[in-house]
């Protein structure tokens, strides 16, 4: 208890010099980089599966200027960080998530992220990413700097865009607008019974599977429908679904489609196929079982997070954990992600548990960095601490993977220097405050 | 009952009587007739110990007269000859629906099934003096609502049914059932006993009220209906039909119908509980834990319905079958000869079958699969009689009793053995002609103007298909339509040419040796004229052996019967862990490169170099060795969570509905979890009784329970509690201020009961839900508290106070920091989440630094899961500690072991390495706290339930042996088994916020064929 209040006590010096923004609820986004900066003696993660020890990484103007090896600081007029016996990470990308499309989860005014309908391709995440949301700041803190906020339900549920997350407002915040369009394959319900199953009329399986293939079949009809509008010089009717379908067919906009089952993703990467297109696979669970036939069709996938129960009873206890070092292991482009928005504070944890199960440490890096970035698009400009790129980066005293390690000191989005702090941290400091102040 | 006996037959519209009397009037002359027969030369199966060769039965009436070898037959007998023919007992099915009006509608769901259009419903809305709750309706008398139904008699005695008990399966404590016989007519005089046994169940049924919404709630239920039939003779105030009848029913047998082996041991101890001895009716899987099931001392009621195998031919749809469905499609068949082995006495019932046709075919393979002919006979005529008090007229062939028999041309359980005549009380009803015999054969066919044919007989009942052959010139093979009545035959087939269209015979047999048929051909161009068909020789489809085949090989049973059950449990060893970085979570801190001895499940020693002696090493250089994780706040191993009907549901035990073969357990274990506090959920403010486990894989219910430890029970405060985001708002309290009031009152009750127990002693109704509560003010039972915001916080320590009692634990506990100093003023633990915040409004405030926060202030803080998933790494969740807060690693590991151990009173015993506590203990291939950990080994009581190496063996066998039955399915499927489609089924997940209705699911399981 003693080592205990000492450190405490200890942090809260610390803290005193940024006393300014415990006084205010929200935090502000960072100005822009005024001066270059250089860091120097710190582990860069580049985010490619290399490391570079003791290197320097030199940014201004928001963009990375070099990354060195030997030690040397190549200005004079910069900024000096010594960063020695700590690591640099790429800023890390929460895929498919709804954080900043809801607040409160129970609460219904706050739900922004399912619209009604099952062919939604014109419905835009962007438009309605809340910058305000208290929930980004405190992904920031763990190294999260950038997500892709993305509309669900339906069929077709439209397109995601890509934001880092410091910003004024989302025009502000997005890095690349439809950057994907989001999808679920139609699935054939594999278990009976199940919460909800009561007070259902009982459907045979039979049914059941022909229900999915009706639903195949208009996910088809409308597929084949926009890309022939896609076609149309100038059509007759404005149908703003099929516009919006143009840029998945000319390839400006990547199309992202949902599936688990084995089958699901055979036929969901066949589909995309038909029209042109390869697909990006997201929650992918089956997809070790399937590995040949993706390598053949060089998918990417976006893995739901290896925190997850076995899909099956008789499953490896293990196989959510396994799943991505398997994948990424035979060659795939992986991107790991999590279900939800406040729940992304801990995807570092899970690229480590992908470590601890099979992958190598900078390869589960990559997966929710570079290859995140290009499974978006922007991995020309994000994604890795390499020359040209955006300054977006977190420096961590120790392993950031882990959260016995993980402990972010500073973060730069576009060379911003961004304020770490959050609700959270504020209200730890109101009430420590509080019974030390009782204890004196 | 003598008058039933003595009742009448009356049949159709006409009547004829044997001699007896009658109330009922006559439309025109009577018709009494003597009613007396004689079956002579037949082999008599008295019952399955006495068979008589060379027989005669008399019958007179509906009596049997008189059985034996040598009768002579006096005059006035109509004779019939059964030479060669067999006479067995009618069967008896000691559990049906015959005769009962379809039950309406299936039990509505929670807050109406989804739908949200429906009221709470929480009194009975039936009109009369019963009982409060619809579910209990003992007043149900089956002989007031049976009525003959002559579709199902008939369908039931064509497999040889002669009679029947008739349950109303409707409710939790069903009324009283009644044995009929088949006969049909007038209700009047079918009945055998009129009363044979009080039933019960788990299902509420139809019942419109809300309670119970689960199988805990049914226990609890059914046994405050016990007390309050006993209080019930002792007070004056209340006229109450349902318990009034409830205790009148006491002296019958008692029939209580389960959906398998599980419930079969929850119902058994309710009837120690009362000293009441079930028979149970259960649903065919208790072979899977064929000691247990003995060990009640039931006897049992036990379907014939056997899963049909899956499709598996498409290997990814094959995924979804888990290895419990294979096996259990395997290994049903070869129920009733475990039970047989095991000597358990049970009877055999039709219910459950998807066909009563089946019945044979079904019985037949349990016979192919070790049930021996003389049980089976016993368990579908003398047992079930036995069970339903009717020995004394049915179940057997011998004088006095009722003239229900079988006239067969075989042993009854040889495979095509013909049942020809089922004569229920005297009556005759024929199932097959017997007068004709079996036709069955090739035959040398001649038509007029076609020529010569061949024509073959087969099928069952002695000839019911036939194909046509031609050979020579125009030859041809074709089927035939063959329809027979008596001695008549008519046959129609379609040669294509010579001649075009129908050829259609019309005739008689006219010998029986040679058989030969003689009768009328008609062709298609009109032509008429004759045709004979001579018997040659057997038809080559005719079974030749019909000896039993050898007992088939089957797979073995499992432990639990599901995936990663074993057929032997791993054994308690003596362990020496030796070189392990030791966590010991005591002063001695954490060691560097010391030794763990654990012997009889205990640890023995700890230190450096200790001597192995006899004991098994491991060697954990580089690893870390740790006490087991304890779960405070756990869902999983139950049948339910939630009993949400009411307001307050101490009532209820998580103890009664322990799931032992929840696949969750082996699982967590994988994450290092020894020690789980299963919960009740969160729906109301005070939920239900805790049950503490520890994770033994494999064991029964009961011993999975931790021995000796204190009671504990969920208390719940905040949104769910108030229905804030499901149920449909009428359940009162809907706010914070009435969530305050229902503890008021209910400890205020609480008082005042105690008192007047004091007082009054047992002339007060027992109330098991305020038993609880009475427990809890004598700090016999300790609260676990949901809660969320510091306003609900504050106020529960403020009633806890102003009535007198403590509150232990605070789970959730999410606003702890902002109350933390009232919280370790009243030495109140917490038990939260590392950092889960944002799921709802009432946690919009909650942070991850809040267990640091409460852990320095002094606060005995754990983390705990709520959640199948996290419980996998709770030593992770621990490790977050030191991402919000720097809590030291020691203290933060001992967030998830010793502190849980401390707020559940068991620190005694676990949550720490030291000699003599339990050796719960847990090999770690890296830092605990680490992400990068994974559990190498898990021991629990010195017995490794979890290891990483043996794990990767079983999953390597479960492979083979499921590939074995995918072979096996695929040769049933081959061969003309049916199948079904694959369907798994769900994984069982539940949290606090959890709701379902047993009732309705149990419903709908029976519906999903």
């Amino acid at each position: 208890m003693h080592t205990n209040m000492k450190n405490y006590l200890f942090s809260l010096a610390l803290s005193a010099t940024s006393l300014m923004c415990f006084a205010q609820a929200n935090i502000s986004p960072a100005p822009k980089q005024s001066k270059t900066i250089a860091i120097t003696g710190a582990t860069i993660h580049v985010g490619n599966g290399t490391v570079i020890e003791n290197g320097t990484l030199l940014f201004g103007n928001g963009k990375i200027i070099s990354v060195r090896a030997d030690g040397q600081v190549p200005q004079d007029d910069v900024v000096r960080i010594n960063a020695t016996g700590k690591h640099i990470y790429p800023g890390l990308i929460a895929a498919t998530t709804n954080l900043g499309l809801v607040e409160i989860d129970a609460v219904k005014a706050t739900l922004d992220f399912q619209e009604i309908g099952d062919f939604n391709s014109h419905i835009r995440s962007i438009v309605a990413y809340n910058t305000d949301s208290k929930v980004p700041a405190t992904l920031r803190s763990n190294g999260v700097l950038m997500a892709q906020p993305t509309p669900q339900g339906g069929t077709v549920s439209g397109s995601s865009s890509v934001v880092q997350l410091d910003a004024w407002n989302w025009e502000d915040a997005a890095l690349r607008k439809d950057d994907a369009m989001h999808m679920t394959w139609p699935v054939t319900p594999r278990f009976r019974g199940g919460f909800g199953g009561f007070g259902r009329a009982q459907t045979s399986p039979e049914a059941l599977a022909e229900r999915t293939q009706a639903a195949i079949a208009q996910l088809t009809t409308f597929f084949a429908e926009a890309k022939a509008y896609s076609e149309m010089g100038k059509p007759e009717v404005i149908n703003t679904r099929f516009e919006a379908m143009k840029r998945v067919f000319s390839g400006d906009e990547k199309l992202f489609i949902a599936a688990e089952s084995q089958k699901d993703i055979v036929a969901a990467v066949n589909f995309g196929k038909k029209f042109g297109i390869s697909p990006v696979i997201t929650g992918a669970d089956e997809a070790y079982l399937i590995v040949d036939f993706l390598k053949e069709n060089n998918i990417t996938l976006v893995v739901k997070q290896p925190h997850a129960l076995p899909n099956n009873i008789d499953d490896d206890v293990n196989m959510p954990y396994k799943n991505a070092a398997v994948l990424a292991n035979a060659g795939l482009n992986v991107v790991l992600s999590i279900d939800g928005y406040w729940q992304q504070r801990n995807l570092p944890f899970m690229a480590g548990t992908v470590t601890a199960w099979g992958l190598d440490k900078e390869k589960a890096l990559s997966t929710i960095t570079l290859n995140a970035a290009k499974a978006m698009g922007i991995d020309k400009t994000t994604g890795s601490i390499e020359t040209g790129k955006d300054a977006t980066f977190f420096i961590s005293a120790g392993d950031a993977l882990d959260m016995r390690t993980n402990k972010v000191e500073q973060a730069f989005i576009q060379g911003r220097d961004i304020n770490l702090d959050n609700l959270h941290k504020q209200l730890d400091k109101k009430f420590s405050d509080k019974y030390s102040a009782e204890k004196k | 009952m003598k008058k039933i006996l003595l009742a009448i037959v009356l049949v159709f519209s006409t009547t004829i009587l044997f001699a007896q009397q009658s109330t009922f009037p006559v439309n025109g002359s009577y018709d009494t007739r003597p009613g007396m027969y004689a079956f002579t030369n037949a082999t008599i199966v008295v019952n399955a110990n006495q068979t008589l060769s060379n027989a005669t039965l008399l019958i007179k009436g509906q009596t049997i007269q008189a059985v034996g070898a040598g009768l002579t037959v006096p005059k006035g007998y109509v004779i019939i000859d059964l030479k060669g023919k067999f006479v067995y007992p009618s069967l008896v099915d000691a559990f049906t629906s015959y005769g009962l009006p379809e039950t309406a509608v299936a039990a509505r769901g929670f807050g109406g099934g989804g739908g949200g259009n429906r009221q709470s419903v929480f009194v009975s809305t039936k009109k009369g003096a019963f009982g409060w709750n619809e579910a209990i309706r003992p007043e149900t008398q089956v002989k007031t609502i049976f009525s003959v139904d002559s579709k199902k008699a008939d369908e039931l005695r064509k497999v040889g049914f002669g009679s029947v008990n008739v349950v109303n399966r409707d409710g939790i404590a069903r009324g009283t059932s009644a044995a009929v016989t088949l006969n049909e007519g007038s209700d009047n005089n079918v009945f055998l006993k009129d009363q044979t046994a009080a039933n019960y169940s788990f299902n509420k049924g139809t019942s419109s009220n809300d309670y119970p919404t689960s199988l805990m709630g049914s226990i609890a239920l059914l046994r405050q209906t016990y007390y309050d039939s006993q209080w019930y003779g002792k007070q004056k105030d209340e006229y109450n039909i349902s318990l009034e009848v409830f205790g009148k029913q006491q002296d019958l047998p008692q029939i209580f119908e389960v959906d398998g082996w599980q419930s079969v041991l929850r119902a058994d101890k309710i009837g120690k509980e009362f000293g009441k001895k079930y028979v149970i009716k259960s649903s065919g899987d208790e072979y899977q834990r064929i000691n247990e099931v003995k060990a009640t001392g039931a006897t049992l009621i036990i379907p014939l319905a056997f899963p049909k195998a899956y499709d598996v031919e498409d290997p990814a749809e094959a995924r979804n079958v888990s290895l419990t469905q294979m096996k259990g499609w395997e290994l049903a068949p070869t129920n009733a000869s475990a039970l047989e082995k095991a000597g358990i006495k049970f009877a055999l019932t039709a219910f459950g079958l998807e066909n009563s046709r089946d019945f044979w075919a079904n019985i037949r393979t349990a016979i192919e699969n070790g049930l021996t002919e003389k049980q089976a006979l016993q368990s579908v005529t003398e047992i079930p009689a036995s069970i339903l008090g009717i020995s004394d007229k049915v179940g057997s062939i011998e004088k006095g009793k009722v003239a229900n028999f079988l006239i067969s041309s075989d042993n009854l359980f040889k495979n095509g053995n013909i049942i020809f005549e089922n004569w229920v009380q005297g009556k005759r009803y024929v199932v097959n002609k017997m007068d004709v015999s079996d036709v069955r054969g090739t035959y040398n066919l001649n038509v007029d103007g076609v020529g010569a044919l061949t024509l073959k007989i087969t099928g069952t009942s002695g000839g019911s298909t036939a194909a046509i052959e031609r050979t020579g010139v125009d030859s041809v093979k074709t089927t035939a339509t063959f329809s027979r009545n008596g001695d008549w035959v008519s046959i129609n087939f379609n040669l294509k040419k010579n001649p075009k269209g129908d050829v259609r015979l019309s005739g008689y047999l006219t010998s029986a040796s040679p058989l030969t048929f003689k009768g009328e051909s008609a062709l298609s161009d009109g032509t008429f004229g004759k045709f004979t068909a001579t018997y040659k020789e057997a038809a080559k489809e005719m079974p030749k052996r019909d000896e039993p085949k050898p007992s088939l090989a089957v797979g073995p049973v499992i432990f639990p019967f599901t995936a990663f059950g074993t057929t032997e449990l791993p054994k308690q060893e003596t362990v020496l862990i030796k070189n392990g970085t030791v966590w010991t979570n005591e002063k001695e801190g954490i060691l560097q490169n010391a030794d763990i001895l654990l012997e009889n499940g205990k640890i023995k020693a700890i230190g450096k170099n200790l001597s192995a002696g006899g004991a098994k090493v491991i060697d954990a250089t580089g690893k870390h060795v740790t006490t087991g994780i304890i779960d405070e706040h756990s869902h999983i191993a139950a049948n339910g969570i939630n009993e949400g009907a009411q307001s307050v549901s101490s009532e209820v035990r998580m103890g009664d509905i322990i799931n032992p073969e929840d696949v969750n357990i082996y699982r967590q274990l994988a994450g290092g979890v020894t020690t789980s506090q299963i919960l009740h959920g969160s729906a109301n403010p005070i939920g239900g009784q805790s049950q503490l486990i520890k994770l033994r894989w494999g064991k029964s219910a009961e011993e999975l329970k931790f021995a000796g430890a204190d009671n504990f029970i969920k208390f719940a405060l905040g949104e769910n509690v108030k229905q804030s985001n499901f149920g449909t708002g009428a359940r009162f309290p809907v706010t914070r201020m009435g969530v305050e009031q229902t503890f008021v009152d209910e400890f205020t009750r609480a008082k005042e009961y105690e008192k007047a127990m004091s007082v009054k002693g047992n002339s007060v109704r027992r109330d098991l839900e305020l038993d609880a509560i009475v427990e809890i003010l004598n700090n016999k039972r300790f609260i676990t508290c949901h809660s969320y915001v510091q306003s609900e916080i504050n106020m529960l320590i403020h009633v806890a106070d102003s009535l007198g009692f403590k509150i232990n634990t605070f789970t959730h506990i999410l606003e702890g920091y902002k109350v933390a100093d009232k919280m370790k003023a009243h030495n109140i633990a917490a038990s939260t989440f590392s950092d889960w915040w944002a799921y709802k409004n009432e946690v919009a405030e909650a942070i991850p630094y809040n267990g640091k926060i409460m852990h320095n202030v002094g606060i005995t803080t754990a983390f705990n899961s709520d959640d199948a998933e996290m419980a996998r790494h709770l030593n992770q969740e621990a490790g977050k500690s030191i991402l919000y807060g720097n809590v030291p690693e020691e203290e933060a590991f001992k967030l998830v072991t010793l502190n849980p151990a401390r707020m559940l009173h068991i620190d005694g015993k676990v949550g720490s390495l030291k000699a003599g506590k339990d050796a719960d203990v847990v090999i770690w291939s890296a830092n605990p706290l680490s992400i990068y950990a994974k559990a190498e080994k898990t021991f629990v009581d010195g017995i490794a339930y979890w290891d990483i190496d043996r794990d990767a063996q079983i999953m390597k066998a479960q492979q083979v042996e499921k590939a074995r039955l995918i072979q096996k399915m695929l040769d049933s499927k081959s061969k003309g088994g049916r199948t079904q489609r694959p369907m798994g089924d769900a994984p069982r997940l539940f949290n606090c916020e959890t709701l379902f209705n047993y009732s309705a699911e149990l419903t709908e399981k029976e519906n999903a064929h």
